[in-house]
């Protein structure tokens, strides 16, 4: 079971990345990812209604036939946006601002229903929720390294705006790498979140091929030299 | 539930039967945290709109309740675009002190750019602020405090002492700077910000004398 769990949390992750690798959501993915703080926002957010909506679908399963599980699934998750939209208009005024279309239009992140779809709705409660936590935690990671990497080149800081997240005590924790009035308007643009994630996704297929060169390079050492190549 | 499977009831009925649960579910989630939220909400607006009221109207100019001391109003020519300016009045022991406009310029380069400009009695700016925007960033988002300090050239402009020739930036002749690669974005926000001067001019006795729409509101609310 223990094994069951680990192939979750690797697949939402990092061998099935909605943000990297199934490439679902960009919409919000490219659109608020130009700092480190926004994409944390989005992230968290997402992540949350990912781990409602999928314990949710998984619970409605026994009094859903096939037929109608499409609307039943619309409703769960326009639900649970609603909430957290809620939530973040009370606790998180300022940062609900800055994001402001985007929290809502995640009810059309295919990414979630993709989830409830093809995970939640064949599992049981709990590895579905593990499921939710597993892909949002995964989004939000390739959301942070889209915001960290554009914020970089963009505007030369790291958490910018942190106050916004995190309340006034956050006001300092601005990192500024690149020199004052440091500006690269591409990076803050759309054109740069494209430019990024493709650098992004590349970056992770390398890495990926890599491993697997070593990898099969490991069985081959293993194997004795009788095989003709 | 689980024993749905073994009823013989229609499955249409059963299907609507579940999706009912689950919208009378959702609806009396929604419902509660709506009203779990809503005190906090409210408070988190009001303390936003305090605070932007203080940043164009200084605090120590009027003692009475300015966010919810306002008027809604309509004018072609000083705010186009079928808008409906909020105009918040300042009043010190009663006395009218200043007021501050929320209204939106409708010429700027990306369209809509929101301001709220503070006019003392005596026809002086007391601050301008951009609430809201979509110009280009690092040209047109100059116009932000937290950008540049170009904002707070309004300061202490009045239309006795900047003539209606110069209520513009300098590549028109006017008195106001522009930014490099960006004309346009300026331009907008200092007509904007006179032709909310001159409504004012025209204006200030009804502008203070009319009732608060506060209570008006509050009632449409519930």
């Amino acid at each position: 079971m223990s094994a069951n769990y680990r192939d979750i949390m690797a697949d939402g992750i990092w061998r099935q990345n909605t943000g990297l690798v199934v490439l679902l959501g960009l919409c919000p993915l490219l659109a608020v990812s130009n700092t480190v703080i926004n994409a944390l926002g989005l992230g968290l957010a997402t992540l949350l209604v990912l781990v409602v909506t999928n314990t949710a679908v998984s619970l409605s399963r026994p009094m859903l036939r096939p037929e109608v599980r499409i609307p039943a699934y619309v409703l769960i998750i326009a639900s649970a946006v609603t909430v957290v939209e809620l939530l973040m208009r009370a606790w998180t005024h300022d940062l609900y601002q800055t994001l402001g279309i985007f929290i809502p239009l995640i009810v059309t992140n295919c990414a979630i229903i993709g989830r409830a779809e093809a995970f939640a709705a064949r599992n049981r409660p709990l590895p579905a929720l593990a499921d939710g936590f597993a892909v949002g935690l995964g989004f939000t990671i390739a959301l942070l390294a889209l915001g960290a990497v554009r914020e970089l080149a963009g505007y030369g800081t790291l958490l910018r705006d942190a106050e916004l997240l995190f309340g006034p005590v956050a006001a300092g924790w601005q990192i500024t790498v690149a020199p004052v009035d440091w500006e690269f308007l591409l990076a803050i643009l759309p054109p740069g979140a494209f430019i990024a994630l493709g650098c992004l996704v590349a970056a992770r297929n390398w890495f990926d091929a890599r491993r697997q060169a070593a990898a099969d390079q490991a069985k081959l050492d293993m194997q004795p030299a009788t095989e003709p190549s | 539930m689980t024993d749905a499977s073994n009823n013989p009831r229609h499955p249409v009925a059963r299907n609507a039967i579940a999706l009912g649960v689950i919208a009378l579910l959702g609806t009396a989630l929604l419902a509660w945290v709506n009203s779990a939220t809503k005190p906090r909400i409210a408070e988190q607006e009001r303390r936003q709109l305090l605070d932007q009221l203080e940043q164009v109207v200084p605090a120590d100019r009027f003692n009475n309740a300015m966010h919810e001391d306002f008027i809604l109003v309509s004018d072609t020519l000083a705010f186009p675009g079928g808008q409906q300016a909020q105009v918040f009045r300042a009043r010190q022991q009663g006395v009218p002190a200043a007021v501050a406009m929320k209204f939106y310029a409708i010429d700027g380069y990306n369209g809509r750019i929101d301001l709220i400009v503070g006019i003392l009695a005596d026809g002086q700016v007391s601050g301008v602020r951009v609430l809201q925007h979509r110009e280009t960033p690092g040209l047109g988002d100059g116009i932000e405090l937290r950008r540049s300090d170009w904002i707070l050239s309004f300061n202490g402009r009045s239309l006795d002492n900047t003539a209606a020739e110069d209520w513009t930036v300098q590549r028109d002749g006017g008195d106001f700077d522009q930014f490099t690669g960006a004309t346009i974005t300026p331009r907008a926000v200092v007509r904007a910000v006179h032709r909310a001067l001159e409504y004012f001019e025209e204006n200030q006795e009804a502008l203070f004398s009319r009732p608060s729409e506060f209570a008006a509101s509050e009632e449409a609310e519930r």
